[in-house]
């Protein structure tokens, strides 16, 4: 996309991570009030701003399709082969990678004592599965698209692998958290040629940011 | 008839006559200049001795196979470990310098993307035995005659030294672990996780600052001219590499302080090409002074390579650009 004169194109996250990074944009003079306006349409010429999953950030990021995106540290942890800067940690959005089973005695450490191997479910294959290796266990990880508490309610797994900001959801379902991966929060990235071909305006934006 | 489908290998594929034809232009654009800085080409074989290759230090090997007597072969992951055991084993007492050229595939384990596959077409060359700064800026001079040649008008080159940060942090004095842990995070790009590990050795507040800021640093001329103390000496290779480049070269050139390339043999200078067409770089270099000693032929040396596919989506992209702009402006309002 074309952006505006000397200015960034920036990837915005839609979901838990909009509202807040807007906020940010708005705080250093980026006008957004027609993103905030408009639920349906992705691209914002006028202020170089397009809106997409989380999780396709870095895609567009790596390959120059935008100058700079924000998104979360999961996302980045579950694409480690991206070739993208991180720039700046943005403090907000803040929520935790955790492992959780069902309420009572672990049922994850019985499987691996008597079977060798725990299954796990979740939808960060290459978290979790980087995650056991590190820590030297066994688990067989089965991805999951949809409600991940659901995996360990019906015996499917042992365990899940997931993102939670206040663990309300895993409470409600019956799971406990047993371990904590990382805390995870909003990232700016930036493309490896923008960040030297636009280098000056890349600087302005990290300097505002940091004022906001 | 039903045609039959063959697959191919996972980040392999065909080109077909008519991207054959540019692709033909950009490879003779650039043997053209190699030959006339005196690059003599030559061609080594795509499958090495596994061990050979490790010895270089470069790519892991992504494809092996054993030979008939059980030896383990593996295809060349770049070009210039293999020319480094080319000098060392066939050139053991010429005259230095030697210079030579290759346009060669090599074979790389990357997940496959545009202007990324996994094997590759790359142009570059290998200057050896003429050591910093006079070989680098030479380097760097046949390399902008190249990109000229092929016709892109927009590239940049970075320039960094992969000995920089290195120096600057042995000068504060930070001991081997945590060092290669800042290393890690630099080369990963990661600046978060570098103020990070910054932080948890608890140094005094400037030189947390100096060694979060120095890295970040990127532009012209001035970079070279603003720091002091250990900075200032830090950045001596480089200021001596810019002072010997032609105008028209340095004004192609970003300074990047914070540069550093993957490979593991790289020792001072390094180098990566940008276009604006494209999000990645279409290639690099740098200066590997202690390769061909792993070799047996203690020479100082530097080179390049480029990515013939990335020059070529680059080239197609200025030009869509130079089309969108002359149209553009031929529909301003009236």
């Amino acid at each position: 996309m074309s952006p505006p004169a000397n200015a960034l194109t920036i990837a915005v996250p839609r979901g838990a991570l909009l509202k807040s990074t807007l906020d940010r944009l708005d705080a250093i003079g980026i006008d957004t009030s027609e993103v905030r306006a408009n639920d349906r349409k992705l691209l914002f010429a006028d202020i170089g701003v397009v809106t997409m999953r989380p999780s396709d950030v870095p895609t567009y990021v790596e390959a120059g399709a935008v100058d700079v995106g924000i998104t979360g540290k999961d996302v980045l942890t579950e694409q480690p082969e991206r070739e993208v800067y991180e720039l700046m940690d943005l403090g907000y959005g803040a929520c935790r990678m955790i492992l959780a089973t069902i309420d009572g005695p672990d049922p994850s450490v019985e499987a691996l004592r008597r079977l060798g191997v725990m299954r796990v479910a979740t939808k960060y294959h290459k978290t979790a599965t980087a995650y056991f290796e590190r820590t030297g266990r066994q688990a067989e990880i089965v991805e999951v698209k949809g409600s991940v508490e659901l995996a360990p309610l019906t015996g499917l797994v042992e365990a899940i692998v997931d993102l939670t900001a206040t663990g309300t959801t895993l409470a409600e379902n019956n799971l406990v958290i047993r371990e904590e991966l990382f805390t995870s929060t909003a990232r700016l990235i930036a493309n490896p040629v923008a960040h030297k071909l636009k280098a000056a305006a890349i600087d302005a934006m990290l300097e505002k940011l940091r004022a906001a | 008839m039903r045609p039959q489908i063959h697959p191919i290998p996972s980040g392999t594929r065909d080109v077909l006559p008519d991207e054959m034809r540019e692709l033909r232009d950009i490879t003779e654009a650039i043997r053209a200049v190699f030959e006339l800085d005196g690059y003599g080409e030559v061609w080594t074989p795509a499958l090495e001795y596994e061990d050979v290759l490790g010895r270089g230090g470069g790519a892991p090997p992504a494809y092996r196979v054993f030979d008939d007597h059980g030896e383990v072969l593996a295809l060349r992951t770049d070009m210039t470990v293999p020319i480094a055991r080319l000098v060392a084993t066939r050139y053991p007492t010429a005259e230095p310098p030697l210079r030579f050229c290759y346009f060669a595939h090599a074979y790389r384990g990357v997940r496959p993307h545009r202007g990324q596959m996994r094997e590759f077409l790359q142009a570059g060359i290998e200057l050896v035995g003429a050591s910093a700064p006079a070989g680098t800026a030479e380097a760097l001079s046949v390399l902008c005659h190249a990109l000229d040649a092929v016709g892109l008008r927009e590239y940049r080159i970075g320039l960094g030294d992969a000995s920089l940060y290195p120096t600057l942090l042995r000068s504060l004095g930070i001991p081997p672990v945590p060092r290669e842990a800042l290393m890690d995070a630099l080369v990963a790009r990661d600046f978060v996780a570098l103020e990070r590990e910054l932080q948890r050795l608890a140094l005094d507040d400037a030189d947390a600052q100096l060694l979060l800021r120095v890295p970040q640093i990127r532009g012209g001329a001035e970079v070279l001219a603003g720091p002091e103390g250990p900075v200032a000496d830090a950045v001596a290779g480089l200021r001596g590499v810019y002072e010997l480049l032609a105008p028209e070269v340095a004004e192609r050139v970003i300074l990047d302080l914070g540069l550093v390339r993957q490979m593991g043999y790289y020792t001072g200078a390094v180098f990566d090409v940008y276009d604006p067409a494209l999000g990645a770089p279409l290639g690099g270099g740098g200066r590997y002074d202690e390769l061909l000693g792993r070799f047996g032929r203690s020479l100082p040396a530097v080179g390049f390579a480029l990515t013939i596919d990335r020059l070529h989506i680059a080239l197609t992209g200025e030009e869509r650009g130079r089309l969108q702009a002359t149209s553009s402006g031929d529909g301003a309002p009236s």
